[in-house]
This record gives structure tokens, C-alpha cells and sequence, in this order.
């Protein structure tokens, strides 16, 4: 019985005899599997970032907006809508639902904020206190202001960490005054950073007082009572969907619409995190999919090259038969060689593929997701393909009379 | 002398097309061990089939074929690779030597087959290869060697498995007279250490040059007899 290293070291040396084709033969291998590791990284990425983003918004979290709800109620302009529905008396009674731990009314307004001589365009969310908690908001610094200043229309703001950076570069911006609209206003907090929520900058925002926005900012011209949101937070995950069907009907009941006209949308963030999730899911398949293609391409490739060599060294099977290689052997050490190139390809291959999904997950600005589950499927789906392809020439190899194989030229 | 080889009515038949050729119409012969012999005869003789049945390359159509007391008739491929690895050292016309690899490594080959550890086969293919007398050339390829040096590795290769027999199939023809005549007298050497040779050849002045003759025509034995000249 042949040795194990003999066969290996065998199919290497016959793999080294030829590096250029080797390496061309391997090169199906590697595009193929860099590929599928590159394209699922990529949608295991997008994935994540939609869950991350959609998350930080805030977790328990459903949002009532103004305006009708669109297909299932999947809309992600938050926020908008046209006429202001939505009143304080809305949020208060929603307070009074079952399992909601906190409602925050907001009203947003953009504005121009100077301070310390620069100047920044942001979004202002006159907001209650409650807000931070049903948004999942942390103070970084500083204090968020109590329910009576807020209903004082106090003219204090806290910053979110874009406007930190662009506005006060180089010093602490607690006690700082800065001008909206011509008013003076202090900041007495800075927000924690939560990132990008898609291509939106989350920490790109400044929280004041929602009488002060109401009555100074952004609701000058409309009803005292509306607002732009409301953002419900519910106790527990398990609740949600109840919570958002008493939360319908209860806005449907005080707007008197009757679920076909709802003048309101109750949105539900788990949902449409799922939906999300999904979609991006089936992209990460389709695109691992199109990619396992080329490495089919990359096996055919091998047995091609697997049959010439075969071919080319009909002599030396005949020859290594008659000096009692056995059929096996031979089975063997031309399986092995196409195994051995797959592998290669497949360990290559893998290399290059984190390499490219690191590459464009920087450049799309998304985080890189390698599972090693992925990596190991990867290489071993490439080793499949070298057994798969390898098999029939190596068959034919062990199949060859030896009287036949010697004769040849 | 006892029989290593013991041949009776054997029978190869070929189908070519519509016709059955009778490679091997019924021979009957024995050779014993220690024999240093030459079956001789022009192509188409047979010869060449039955160097394949000794050898274990291929199997009779009928007859019996008992090689050191085994029926090669009866073999699988498995047993009949074990067969040739350690029962039979074939020696070819065109040397057969694997052009990537060094004079050692192919002297290596069959016992890599018969899963010898590396070292001993390397020290055992260094002493084989100082047996034929190319001690100073174990690291060329065959390319870098003569044809008569290849043929003296092929040789070193064909006893690397011990084996009970040397079996040569026009072991001269690549070669020119006065070397073929070298590689005779090898093999006239390693039969009085004890081998057992046959040559295959279809070249009297060959045959001639061994200790017995078996002649053979259209697949039949015509004639059998010792070369005084040499046993002398």
C-alpha cells in the first residue's frame, strides 16, 4: 500500500511540474470562490447594517407619523406627510394604552445655528423630555432638560455630535450660547454618538424644548397642538403588535377614520426591520448564487486540464501500473491532484475574496461580515467541485490498460 | 531446478474486427529458478503477449500460468499489481524512465508502491544504483544520462522490489552493440548472484548471449534448447 505523504507529495510534484498551468486551472477555482465569498460578505454586510441602523433608532419603538400608510405600512419617510394630523391630545392618550412605557411628541424644524463664529445647517427636534428614553437617546454630557422648563419654552438645546464637531471643534460646548433664527439659546447637554441610520446622520441633530420649537422655531405659522411624530415605546418586543393595533384604533377613533381613511400611520420598526432584512437576505443569495456559477465554470476548467494530463501521461500510467501501482493509485493520485487544485484555488480564492469584500464594504461604507462558517463552506464547496470534476479523469486514468498505455508514444 | 515459472497450454485469444487472432495457440513450457533465458522470435510471434502474461500485465484466455506457485490466471487487478510490484522487475526497450525525476527517485518508484518508508528505499535505491554502477549519478535526470545509463537505472528499478524475476523486453534495442552488450552482461552478472532473467528479443545475436533459448512462431514454441556457447 502506498504511503499517504507519497501521494500527496506525489500530486504536488505533478502540480509543480506545470505552475503556469496549475496556476491558470486554479485561477477558475479562486474567481469563483473569492467571488462567492466577496458577494455574501458584501450581503451579509448590508444586512447587518440595515438591522444595526433600523435598531438604532430606538428598540421597543413604534412611530406614529402623519398621512395615509403605504403598501402594509412599510413607509420610511418618518416624519412626513403633508397635513400636521397628529396633536398633543393624541400623545396623551396614548399614554394611557397598556404596556406603552413612554410617549414622546416631537415637532422638527430645520434651522442655521451659529456659535463661536461658524455656522451649520441641522434638523431640530422640539421634543419632552421623554424622548431621549423612547428613542433610546444617551447624555453624554450635561443634563436633559425637565418636564417645567419644557413647558417654560426655555430656550436651552443639547447637541448631537455632528453639530459638536462642526460648531465647537475645540472646546467644551456645555454653557455655550448659540443663535437659532436670531434667538439666543444655551446648550446644556451633549448627546451620545448612534451613527448612521442609512444615509442619514443620526447625530446630525439638536434637541430643544417642543414648546420652545412650537412657539419660536418651526410652528410659527401652524396649530399650537401639532406635531410632526410620536414616538411610543413599548414595554417589552412581545407587546408590539398589540400595542400598535390598540394604538390604531384608538388614533382611528379620536380621528374619527375608520382604518380605510386613517389619516395617521402607526409604524412598527420590528416589521419593517424584518421586511428590510429580508430583502437584503434574498439579495445575498442571488448574488452568492450568480457567483457559484463561475466556479462551476472553474470546475470544468479542471477536469478539462485534468484530461489532458491524463492524455499526456497515458505512459507513465502505464508505466507506474506495471511497477504495481494498483487502480486505486492511480484513482488516487490524479483525484488528488484535482482536489489539490480546487483547495488551492479555493484557499486563494477565499484570501482574495475577504480581501475584495473588505475593499467594498470600505468603499460602501457597510460592515464587513466574514463568518467562518461561510469560509469553511466556501473551501469545502471548492474541494466538492475537485472531487466532482477530478473524478471522471482520474476514472479514466485507472481504467487505462497498461500493455495499451505503454505502447503509446 | 525448480520450476518458477510453470506454463500449460496456454491460450490468448485477440478479437481484431471479425477475426480472432490466436496470439498464443497452447504453450507449455517451464523455467526454473535461477534461469538466465531469451524467448526469441520476429513480431507477431507471440512473444510479446506471453512477456505480458509473465509479467502479469494481462491474463490467458485459458490455460494455466503458475508463477512461483501462484496462478496469475486467477488474479484481480489488486493482486495482479501486487504481483508485478514485488514478483516481477520489468525492464523496457525505451527505458521508461520518468523524465521529471531523478536517477534515485525513479529507482524509488515501485517501492513507493509497496509503501516502503522513505529513507530505506532511499538507501536501498543508492545501493541499487551502485550495483549497476552508477553510484556517482544518482542525482542526474534521465536526460543527462546515456542510454545505456538510463537502461542501468531501469535495471536498479527492476530489482528495487526484489523480485523473482527480471523480465526484459528488447532491453537492447535502443542501443548500440557494444553497450547492449554491457546491459547483457548485467544481466549475466545479477543471474549468477541469483536472479532469475528472461529477455524478450527478437535479435538471435540477443539470445545467444543467454544460457537458454525458446523460440517461437505464430503463437506456438518451435523450438527450445541451451546455448552451449555460453553455459560453457
Amino acid at each position: 500500500m502506498i504511503r499517504t505523504s507519497d501521494l500527496v507529495g506525489g500530486a504536488l510534484r505533478a502540480l509543480q511540474a506545470n505552475p503556469m498551468r496549475s496556476a491558470l486551472t486554479a485561477l477558475g477555482v479562486i474567481i469563483g470562490v473569492s467571488s462567492v465569498v466577496a458577494m455574501v460578505a458584501l450581503g451579509s454586510g448590508a444586512q447587518l447594517q440595515v438591522e444595526r441602523s433600523i435598531n438604532s433608532l430606538g428598540s421597543n419603538l413604534l412611530i406614529v407619523v402623519p398621512g395615509a400608510a403605504q403598501s402594509g405600512g412599510v413607509r420610511f419617510a418618518v416624519g412626513g406627510g403633508g397635513r400636521d394630523t397628529l396633536t398633543l391630545a393624541d400623545a396623551e392618550a396614548i399614554a394611557q394604552v397598556e404596556g406603552v412605557t413612554a410617549v414622546a411628541p416631537s415637532q422638527r424644524g430645520a434651522a442655521q445655528i451659529v456659535a463661536n463664529g461658524l455656522n451649520w445647517n441641522t434638523q431640530i427636534q422640539g421634543v419632552t423630555p421623554a424622548y431621549i428614553t423612547a428613542r433610546d437617546w444617551q447624555v453624554a454630557s450635561g443634563r436633559m432638560f425637565d418636564d417645567t422648563e419644557e413647558r417654560q419654552a426655555r430656550k436651552e438645546v443639547l447637541l448631537g455630535q455632528t453639530v459638536v464637531t462642526n460648531l465647537f471643534p475645540n472646546m467644551d460646548p456645555i454653557g455655550q450660547t448659540i443663535r437659532i433664527s436670531g434667538g439666543a439659546y444655551e446648550v446644556i447637554g451633549v448627546l451620545a454618538s448612534k451613527g448612521q441610520s442609512g444615509f442619514q446622520d443620526q447625530d446630525d441633530i439638536v434637541l430643544a424644548p417642543l414648546t420652545t420649537v412650537k412657539r419660536r422655531i418651526s410652528g410659527r405659522n401652524g396649530r399650537a397642538d401639532t406635531v410632526s411624530q410620536i414616538s411610543i415605546k413599548a414595554a417589552s418586543g412581545d407587546e408590539l403588535d398589540r400595542i400598535q393595533e390598540d394604538v390604531t384604533e384608538l388614533l382611528g377613533q379620536r380621528h374619527h377614520t375608520n382604518g380605510d381613511n386613517d389619516d395617521f400611520t402607526v409604524q412598527n420598526l420590528a416589521s419593517i426591520a424584518q421586511t428590510a432584512q429580508q430583502t437584503t437576505q434574498v439579495f445575498t443569495y442571488l448574488l452568492g448564487g450568480i457567483s457559484a456559477v463561475s466556479l462551476l465554470v472553474g470546475g470544468i476548467g479542471i477536469m478539462n486540464i485534468m484530461l489532458v494530463s491524463v492524455t499526456e501521461r497515458t505512459r507513465e500510467i502505464g508505466l507506474r501500473k506495471a511497477l504495481g501501482a494498483r487502480q486505486a493509485d492511480i484513482l488516487h493520485q490524479f483525484g488528488l491532484e484535482a482536489i489539490t487544485l480546487s483547495v488551492a484555488g479555493g484557499v486563494v480564492g477565499l484570501l482574495l475574496g475577504i480581501l475584495g469584500a473588505w475593499g467594498m464594504t470600505t468603499l460602501f461604507n457597510l460592515p464587513l461580515v466574514i463568518s467562518p462558517l461561510n469560509a469553511a463552506l466556501a473551501i469545502g464547496f471548492a474541494g466538492l467541485v475537485g472531487v466532482v470534476f477530478g473524478a471522471y479523469p482520474a476514472w479514466r486514468a485507472a481504467q487505462l490498460d497498461p500493455i495499451e498505455a505503454l505502447r503509446r508514444e | 531446478m525448480e520450476a518458477l515459472i510453470a506454463a500449460e497450454q496456454l491460450v490468448k485469444l485477440y478479437q481484431m474486427g471479425e477475426e480472432t487472432v490466436h496470439a498464443l495457440d497452447g504453450v507449455s513450457f517451464t523455467i526454473g529458478r535461477g534461469e538466465y533465458c531469451a524467448i526469441i522470435g520476429p513480431s507477431g510471434s507471440g512473444k510479446s503477449t506471453l512477456m505480458n502474461l509473465i509479467g502479469g500485465l494481462d491474463t490467458p484466455t485459458s490455460g494455466r500460468l503458475i508463477i512461483d506457485g501462484a496462478d496469475v490466471g486467477e488474479m484481480a487487478d489488486q493482486n495482479l499489481a501486487q504481483f508485478r510490484n514485488s514478483m516481477v522487475g520489468f525492464v523496457f526497450q525505451s527505458f521508461n524512465l520518468l523524465a521529471r525525476q531523478t536517477a534515485l527517485e525513479n529507482v524509488e518508484l515501485p517501492m513507493i508502491y509497496a509503501g516502503i518508508d522513505p529513507r530505506e528505499r532511499k538507501e536501498r535505491a543508492a545501493e541499487l544504483l551502485a550495483r549497476v554502477g552508477l553510484g556517482s549519478r544518482m542525482g542526474h535526470r534521465p536526460t543527462q544520462l546515456s542510454g545505456g545509463q538510463q537502461q542501468r537505472v531501469a535495471i536498479a528499478r527492476a530489482l528495487a522490489g526484489r523480485p523473482a524475476l527480471l523480465l526484459a523486453d528488447e532491453p537492447t534495442g535502443a542501443l548500440d552493440t557494444h553497450t547492449g552488450e554491457e546491459i547483457l552482461q548485467l544481466f549475466a552478472d545479477l543471474n549468477k548472484e541469483g536472479a532469475t532473467v528472461v529477455v524478450v528479443t527478437h535479435d538471435p545475436e540477443v539470445a545467444a548471449l543467454t544460457k537458454r533459448t525458446i523460440e517461437m512462431r505464430d503463437g506456438r514454441i518451435v523450438g527450445d534448447h541451451m546455448n552451449e556457447s555460453v553455459a560453457a
